[in-house]
C-alpha cells in the first residue's frame, strides 16, 4: 500500500494533484449539492436562452424552419424604428409621471402611520395594502369600468362638480394618467410597507429632538427622516424604474398600449413581435437593445444616488 | 396658544384627511368590481351609475359554473401556485442552507452570480424559453409555470439571511450524533425556519396565482386556463364584453388571496420587508 503510494507520487503527481483537490471538494460535497438547483435551472433556462437570444438578434427566423443569418440588419432596423424608441420615451414618461409622487406620497404615509397619533393603525395599513394582492387583469378592468368616458363613476362624480367627461382611455395624456393611476393604486401600499420597515429601523428619538428643538414637523420630515431613509428611498425608486420600463400586464389589460401607442412599453412591443408577428430575431434584438439601456439607466441611478448616501 | 392648538388640530384634519382619500381610492375599485358583478346587465352603465342595485343577483356567478367550468378554472390556478411555491420553498431553502452553514471554495464568487441574475430582465428569455417549452412539448401544460422558477434567486437570499439566524451548535451536535446531512436540514432545519418558509411561501403563492404573462404565454385550451387569464379571455367584440361576467371572475380569483391575506398580514408584510431592507 505505501509503496505504491510512493510511486504514484513520483510518477503520477499531476494526478495525485487532481485527486487531492477532489477529495477536497467531495469533503464539501453537501453544500455544492444543496445549492446546485439554482445553477443547473439558470444554465436551461437564463444562459442558454441569453446566448441564444444573442445569437437569434442576428438572425431572421420565425420560430419554425431554417434560421437566416442577417447580421446587424435587425439592430439597423431597431434605430430606425420610431414604435421602439416610442416604447423607451413612454417608460421615461411613465416613470417621471408615477415615481415621484408614489415614492413622495409612500414616505408621507409611511411616517403619518408610524407616529403615534394616528389611531386605526392596522386598519389603514392593511386597506392600504390590500390592492397588492389583487391581480392585475382584474385591476384593469375595474379601472377600464370606472374610467369610461360615458358610462364611467369617474366622471359621473366628476359632472356633479359640473366638470365635462374625461377622455381617461380615448386620449394621449389620458391614457398615461389612467395607467400612472392605476400603478400607484397597484404599488402604492407595497412602497409604503417598504418605508414603514426603513422608519423602524432608524431612532425616533432624533425626529423628536428636532421637533424639541422648534423645527416644525414638515421641517423633521425634509432634514430628518428623508436623509436618514436615503437607502431605502434609492430601493424603492430603483424597483420602480426597472417597474415602469417592465409594465406589461397593466398596460395589456388597460389600454392595450394605445391610444396611438402613447402607453406601449419594450416588454409589450417584444411580445407583441416575438407572440404576435413571429418575428423572434427582431424580438431578441430589441429584447438586448432594452435590456443594454435599462442596465445603464439603473447603474447612474445607483451611482447619482450612491454618491448621495455617502 | 390658542393658535398651537389650532395648528394642532389642522395638523390632525390634514393628516386624516389624507388617509381618508387615499383609503377611499384604494377601496373604490373593489366596491366597483363586487357591485357591477351583481347588476344585471342593462343597469351596468346606467346614468347615474347605480352603486348597489335593488335588482342584484348571483346570475353571472351561475353562467361562469355553467358556461367555463369556473371551478376547474380555480384548480388549475391552485394546482400551479401550489406546485410551484412548494418546488421553490423546498430549493430555496436547500440553497439558503448550503450558503448559510457551509463554508466551500468558491462560495463568495456564486453567491454574487446568484444575486447578480436578479438584474435579469425576464423580457431577455422570453423567446429562447418559449422555444425550450415548445421543443419539451410542454405548450400547454402546467409545467413551464412551475419548472423554471423552481429555484429562485431572492428566494435562496431569503432564506439564507434567515437560516444565519439559526444556532450553529445545533447542527454541530446533529452531526455529532450522527445525523446526515440531508437528514439534519429536513428534521431540523425545515422545522426550525417554518415562520419564514411562510412569509415567503406566501409571496411566492401570490405570485403565481396573479402571474399574467405566464399562462397569457404557455397555456393555449380553455380548460388549462388560469383565473387572471379567463378574465382576460372574457372581453368579446367592442361592447359585447359581458362585464358582470368579467367582474365576478375577477371576486373569484381575490377571495381566497383576501382570505390568505387577512389570516397571514404580518408574515407577508415580514417577507415582503425583510428582502428589501436587510438587501
Amino acid at each position: 500500500m505505501a509503496k505504491t503510494n510512493i510511486i504514484k507520487r513520483l510518477y503520477f503527481p499531476l494526478t495525485t494533484k487532481i485527486r487531492q483537490k477532489w477529495q477536497e471538494i467531495y469533503k464539501v460535497r453537501w453544500p455544492y449539492l444543496f445549492i446546485s438547483p439554482f445553477y443547473i435551472l439558470f444554465l436551461i433556462f437564463g444562459i442558454y436562452p441569453i446566448l441564444f437570444s444573442f445569437y437569434l438578434s442576428f438572425t431572421e427566423w420565425k420560430g419554425l424552419g431554417p434560421i437566416k443569418f442577417v447580421g446587424l440588419r435587425n439592430f439597423e432596423l431597431l434605430f430606425r424604428d420610431k414604435v421602439f424608441w416610442q416604447s423607451m420615451t413612454n417608460g421615461v414618461i411613465l416613470f417621471f409621471m408615477y415615481v415621484p409622487i408614489m415614492t413622495f406620497l409612500a414616505l408621507v404615509l409611511a411616517v403619518i402611520l408610524n407616529s403615534k397619533r394616528v389611531r386605526g393603525f392596522r386598519f389603514f395599513r392593511t386597506l392600504l395594502f390590500i390592492p397588492y394582492i389583487m391581480n392585475i387583469v382584474a385591476a384593469g378592468f375595474t379601472f377600464r369600468l370606472l374610467l369610461n368616458q360615458k358610462y364611467g363613476l369617474v366622471n359621473a362624480l366628476l359632472g356633479i362638480f359640473n366638470i365635462p367627461p374625461v377622455p381617461w382611455l380615448e386620449s394621449v395624456w389620458g391614457g398615461r394618467i389612467s395607467l400612472s393611476l392605476l400603478v400607484i393604486w397597484a404599488w402604492l401600499g407595497y412602497n409604503m410597507v417598504i418605508m414603514l420597515a426603513g422608519l423602524q429601523t432608524i431612532p425616533g428619538e432624533l425626529t423628536e429632538a428636532a421637533l424639541i428643538d422648534g423645527a416644525s414637523s414638515v421641517q423633521a420630515f425634509f432634514y430628518v427622516t428623508v436623509p436618514l431613509m436615503r437607502p431605502v428611498i434609492l430601493f424603492s425608486v430603483v424597483l420602480s424604474t426597472m417597474g415602469s420600463f417592465n409594465l406589461f400586464s397593466e398596460i395589456y389589460n388597460l389600454t392595450g398600449g394605445g391610444p396611438i401607442n402613447a402607453t406601449i412599453t419594450p416588454v409589450i412591443l417584444i411580445f407583441e413581435q416575438a407572440f404576435g408577428n413571429f418575428r423572434l430575431g427582431y424580438a431578441s434584438a430589441m429584447s438586448y437593445l432594452y435590456f443594454l439601456i435599462l442596465f445603464v439607466l439603473t447603474l447612474l441611478q445607483f451611482r447619482y444616488f450612491g454618491r448621495q448616501v455617502d | 396658544m390658542l393658535t398651537r392648538r389650532f395648528s394642532l388640530w389642522l395638523t390632525d384634519a390634514l393628516i386624516y384627511g389624507l388617509l381618508i382619500v387615499v383609503s377611499a381610492f384604494m377601496i373604490l375599485p373593489f366596491i366597483w368590481m363586487v357591485s357591477t358583478s351583481l347588476k344585471p346587465a342593462d343597469e351596468i352603465f346606467a346614468i347615474p351609475p347605480i352603486i348597489l342595485s335593488p335588482n342584484s343577483s348571483l346570475k353571472a356567478y351561475s353562467y361562469l359554473h355553467e358556461q367555463y367550468n369556473i371551478l376547474g378554472i380555480v384548480r388549475n390556478t391552485f394546482v400551479i401556485a401550489f406546485g410551484a411555491t412548494i418546488l421553490r420553498l423546498f430549493f430555496c431553502a436547500l440553497g439558503g442552507y448550503g450558503f448559510a452553514k457551509f463554508r466551500f471554495p468558491g462560495q463568495g464568487a456564486l453567491f454574487a452570480f446568484l444575486l447578480g441574475t436578479m438584474v435579469i430582465p425576464g423580457a431577455v428569455t422570453l423567446v429562447p424559453v418559449y422555444i425550450i417549452m415548445r421543443d419539451l412539448k410542454w405548450i400547454d401544460t402546467f409545467w413551464p409555470l412551475i419548472i423554471p422558477g423552481a429555484a429562485n434567486a431572492f428566494g435562496i437570499f431569503f432564506m439564507r439571511q434567515y437560516i444565519m439566524t439559526v444556532s450553529s451548535e445545533l447542527i454541530d451536535a446533529a452531526r455529532i450524533d450522527g445525523a446526515g446531512e440531508f437528514t439534519i436540514f429536513w428534521r431540523i432545519i425545515l422545522p426550525i425556519i417554518a415562520p419564514g418558509l411562510t412569509s415567503l411561501g406566501l409571496i411566492f403563492f401570490m405570485g403565481s396565482w396573479n402571474d399574467f404573462l405566464g399562462p397569457l404565454i404557455y397555456l393555449k385550451s380553455p380548460e388549462n386556463f388560469t383565473l387572471p387569464l379567463i378574465i382576460r379571455s372574457l372581453i368579446g367584440p367592442v361592447g359585447r364584453t359581458v362585464y358582470d361576467v368579467q367582474m365576478a371572475a375577477s371576486v373569484i380569483s381575490l377571495i381566497p388571496l383576501l382570505i390568505i391575506f387577512l389570516i397571514f398580514q404580518r408574515r407577508i408584510v415580514e417577507g415582503i420587508t425583510a428582502g428589501a431592507i436587510k438587501g
